[in-house]
């Protein structure tokens, strides 16, 4: 199909699926305008009733989402800043999230929330800077970080189907990028991991924009080792048995994701992986530090996120 | 049955909601209700009152004092009483208890433990019925102390712009927990919420016929595309916030005016519209309805411990065990 924009993926894919489904809608600020690209085109396709510029009252539009999914709607949020999810938390994780459970499966909740541009962004500092998808997948959200465009398609649109809901985290890193898309589109599981690189003696286990420091760290060491690049894609639920079986055929293990250490993602990898997988050596991480706050100056905003010369420790780490 | 008048369905309504939570209240405090009640006993005018201006087919959020909104929307009180019991006959299979109980098929989206957070989530089923052309309105129920929660005023304001088909009714109880509403309000209720433009007026809330009145006034005025509608009903309950409150025997309030408030219970109200024939037949059903719904819950099933996350997704996605060895 040849080269797609990641940014054109998100907005192909609500195009596809609010022409297939009249009852998506999208909810969130300056989505008329398409102010982040990725809601672009819509309003003037499909009007008022369907794309809906809010006021800023996120709380108020994001329950809004869950009274109008509840009555049959299956709306789309988008989110502009990250960190807006931090004051939306209690409308996702203890309204939307909870009632199927407590309502004893009498009503699915399909909202997905879609934060384009998530994670640093290059001098945007403290407020705006966040990755904050561990804190949906610690509470049970079904969670997607999409790494490449025909993923983003992919898993966005899976999102949109699924009658739950579903957060979508697109990295601010790879909006701009292309990938050379070879056959159709269509809808990626939640759920399934993807290999982007195979190999023999480490598995690096990579999330988000991460994947690609991998892949290029992975090039960069072939000579002296031959990495394993596995993407989760989705951080909840996580394709374990994709990991598990990389992780066990190689018998080292890294993982590297651009959130805080402590309680993150990368975490959770390395307890499963020592509670159950049958390694040689203790795995590594590659994150930001714990509790990390991104500073505005671009040199010390990027020195607290994970990079491709720590990724080449990491791995030779394990393989000592 | 025939047609028969508003003022003995109201009293019915009443006459339910009281009576099941009497009975709710002393299974509480012997611990047979594990989690302990809001009751709700007291405030039954409004529960009936509004709801008898709506249709099976338009919906309501409830709040953590939700027993009387559920009932009145017409959930079945054996079912109700056996959420309550957590079992599997339960109106949510025994995984809500009292301050989620929900009937989605009855348009009840559930009682909900976080105050004010029904606001927008009614907002938003009215969002999807005017999109629709439906002819169905949503009403989203709070106390005195969701009107300090932001989430509740940005809901005014997005039903206000887009004049959705939502009644937001304050149950003014007095009481936000133990805190009087005098010291948690800056300003008028109804002048807050008028503000927004709302349609917005204050009620006797411990008159049924009163609330009726107005709810009517205010469901109308949605179907007729008029814009939301604020309605502050002027309640009050006579036990404490929550059973835990008479198990420790608080008491932050006067019996002076808790009794002021008793004097004008609205069941005595709204019985005097009745003849009393028709009171004493009503009396007589209510408690057998409510013997039958205790005996119904008891002989209910409790759910087995592997289920316990049964339901978390809708696509019955299944999670890792806690504990692995």
């Amino acid at each position: 199909m040849g080269a797609l924009a990641y940014i054109t993926a998100l907005n192909q894919a609500l195009h596809d699926e609010m022409a297939r489904d009249d009852r998506v809608c999208v909810f969130g600020e300056d989505v008329r305008i398409g102010l982040t690209q990725t809601t672009k085109g819509l309003h003037e396709r499909f009007g008022d009733g369907r794309v809906v510029d809010t006021p800023l009252s996120e709380q108020a539009f994001t329950s809004l989402a869950t009274g109008a999914a509840m009555a049959g709607q299956r709306p789309v949020v988008e989110y502009q800043i990250p960190s807006l999810l931090y004051l939306v938390f209690e409308q996702i994780a203890n309204q939307a999230h909870k009632f199927s459970l407590m309502t004893g499966g009498q009503v699915e909740v399909p909202v997905t929330y879609l934060v384009p541009g998530s994670g640093s962004r290059s001098g945007m500092a403290g407020q705006h800077s966040d990755h904050p998808y561990s804190l949906f997948a610690h509470v049970g959200i079904k969670t997607v970080l999409p790494a490449t465009a025909s993923d983003a398609y992919g898993l966005l649109l899976s999102a949109l189907r699924d009658p739950d809901p579903v957060a979508v985290f697109a990295p601010s890193a790879l909006m701009g990028t292309v990938e050379e898309v070879t056959g159709e589109l269509g809808p990626v599981p939640l759920g399934s991991a993807r290999i982007h690189r195979a190999g023999e003696d480490v598995t690096v286990v990579a999330t988000g924009q991460c994947v690609h420091t991998a892949l290029a760290v992975a090039e960069a060491m072939a000579d002296e080792v031959s990495v394993e690049v596995v993407d989760p894609r989705t951080i909840y639920p996580v394709d374990w048995e994709t990991i598990r079986a990389s992780a066990e055929k190689t018998g080292r293990l890294v993982v590297i994701d651009d959130a805080n250490r402590m309680s993150g993602f990368a975490g959770e990898v390395l307890a499963t992986a020592a509670e159950q997988f049958d390694l040689v050596a203790p795995p590594r991480r590659v994150t930001r530090p714990d509790g990390a706050v991104i500073p505005y100056a671009l040199v010390l905003d990027q020195a607290l996120l994970p990079n491709g010369d720590q990724l080449t420790d990491a791995i030779r780490a394990v393989l000592k | 049955m025939g047609a028969e008048s508003r003022a003995v369905r109201l009293y019915r309504t009443m006459r339910l909601i009281r009576e099941f939570e009497e009975r709710c209240l002393a299974m509480s405090l012997t611990g047979e209700i594990v989690g302990g009640i809001h009751p709700y006993i007291g405030q039954e005018a409004v529960a009936a009152g509004v709801c008898a201006a709506l249709t099976q087919d338009d919906v309501v959020a409830s709040t953590h004092r939700g027993h009387g909104h559920v009932l009145a929307k017409g959930a079945d009180p054996k079912r109700m009483l056996a959420e309550l019991l957590g079992t599997t006959d339960g109106l949510n299979r025994g995984r809500g208890g009292s301050m989620h109980a929900a009937d989605v098929g009855l348009g009840v989206y559930g009682a909900n433990g976080i105050v004010g957070a029904g606001a927008p989530i009614a907002a938003g089923a009215a969002w999807s019925f005017q999109q629709r052309g439906e002819d169905r309105v949503a009403v989203a129920f709070f106390g005195d102390g969701a009107l300090s929660q932001g989430v509740v005023l940005e809901a005014f304001n997005l039903a206000a712009l887009w004049r959705l088909p939502v009644v937001f009714v304050c149950e003014n109880n007095g009481y936000a927990t133990s805190l009087p509403v005098g010291r948690a309000l800056a300003g008028d209720p109804v002048e807050r919420a008028a503000a927004f433009g709302l349609a917005a007026r204050a009620v006797d809330g411990m008159d049924a016929e009163a609330v009726a009145d107005a709810a009517a006034q205010a469901v109308e005025r949605c179907r007729a595309g008029g814009g939301p509608a604020y309605l502050e009903c002027r309640t009050y309950r006579f036990h404490g916030h929550h059973s835990y409150e008479e198990q420790v025997a608080l008491n932050y309030r006067d019996d002076a005016e808790v009794g002021d408030w008793r004097a004008r219970d609205p069941l005595r109200t709204q019985s005097t519209r009745v003849d009393e024939a028709t009171v004493r037949a009503v009396d007589a059903e209510i408690t057998t309805l409510i013997d039958e719904a205790v005996e119904f819950a008891r002989a209910g099933r409790a759910p087995e411990p592997h289920e316990a996350l049964d339901h978390l997704y809708a696509d019955g996605t299944t999670t890792r065990p806690g504990v692995m060895i």
